[in-house]
């Protein structure tokens, strides 16, 4: 099953709670991961579920394999080195799942 | 369309980043008015539903996406909302064979003569591919 939330093709890597991170890398083509979230630990915040590959449907292929999306969120201080306001802000973002690694 | 009245913006400190991709840089104030939609931009926008809906599937929005952030820099800075919209559609309808830029660039010279044979106001400019 793709593009369904809730339904997966294949496990979720990571659950809500655990700790992970987004690489610092570049993208060639089209990217859902903002530059502003690169490289910055983040939470796991829910797993919206398995939805084809935008990165690959943006140039008229599949989608497939079906990429697992989640919501992440990152404490507002960790993304703006130079945040002034609360100190437990935080910011969520829907990030895929190759997008993430897992917080040494 | 309106002119463009928009400037490219210095992208400072923006590392390896795509054009579209500024959260977090210095863009200036945010245009928060409310403005009405003009027809050419509800057509656009119900170009975009049909093409993209399931019984066409012409392309997907995240191709739509992915053309626009391939404008580079001075393009998308300098274009509305629509104005990116329409350039994409018009160009992701050529690279999916349902039209060619010979019958699109036909057409619009129909339709820009036949405006200014009525005696209408006619933009020159022309909206790159």
């Amino acid at each position: 099953m793709v593009s369904a939330a809730g339904s997966f093709s294949r496990p979720p890597r990571f659950k809500p709670g655990d700790r992970v991170w987004v690489p610092a890398r570049a993208a060639l083509g089209h990217c859902r991961t903002p530059w502003y979230v690169r490289g910055k630990p983040g939470v796991v915040a829910a797993v919206h579920g398995s939805f084809r590959d935008p990165e690959r449907l943006a140039y008229h292929r599949p989608g497939l394999p079906a990429q697992v999306l989640y919501k992440v969120r990152f404490r507002q201080l960790d993304v703006w080195p130079s945040y002034l306001a609360g100190q437990a802000d935080h910011i969520e973002v829907d990030i895929y799942e190759p997008w993430l690694e897992p917080q040494p | 369309m309106p002119a463009p009245k928009r400037k490219t913006m210095l992208r400072q400190g923006a590392g390896g980043r795509a054009a579209h991709d500024v959260g977090g840089l210095a863009f200036g104030p945010i245009d928060r008015a409310e403005h009405d939609l003009a027809l050419w931009e509800k057509r656009t926008d119900a170009m975009q539903r049909l093409l993209t809906s399931p019984g066409k599937r012409a392309f997907t929005v995240d191709g739509l996406r992915r053309v626009i952030e391939d404008y580079g820099e001075q393009a998308y800075d300098r274009t509305t909302y629509y104005e990116k919209w329409i350039r994409a559609l018009r160009n992701l309808l050529v690279e999916q064979d349902v039209l060619t830029r010979e019958e699109i660039e036909r057409r619009m010279a129909e339709v820009r003569q036949k405006h200014q044979t009525a005696g209408r106001r006619v933009v020159k400019a022309k909206v790159p591919w």
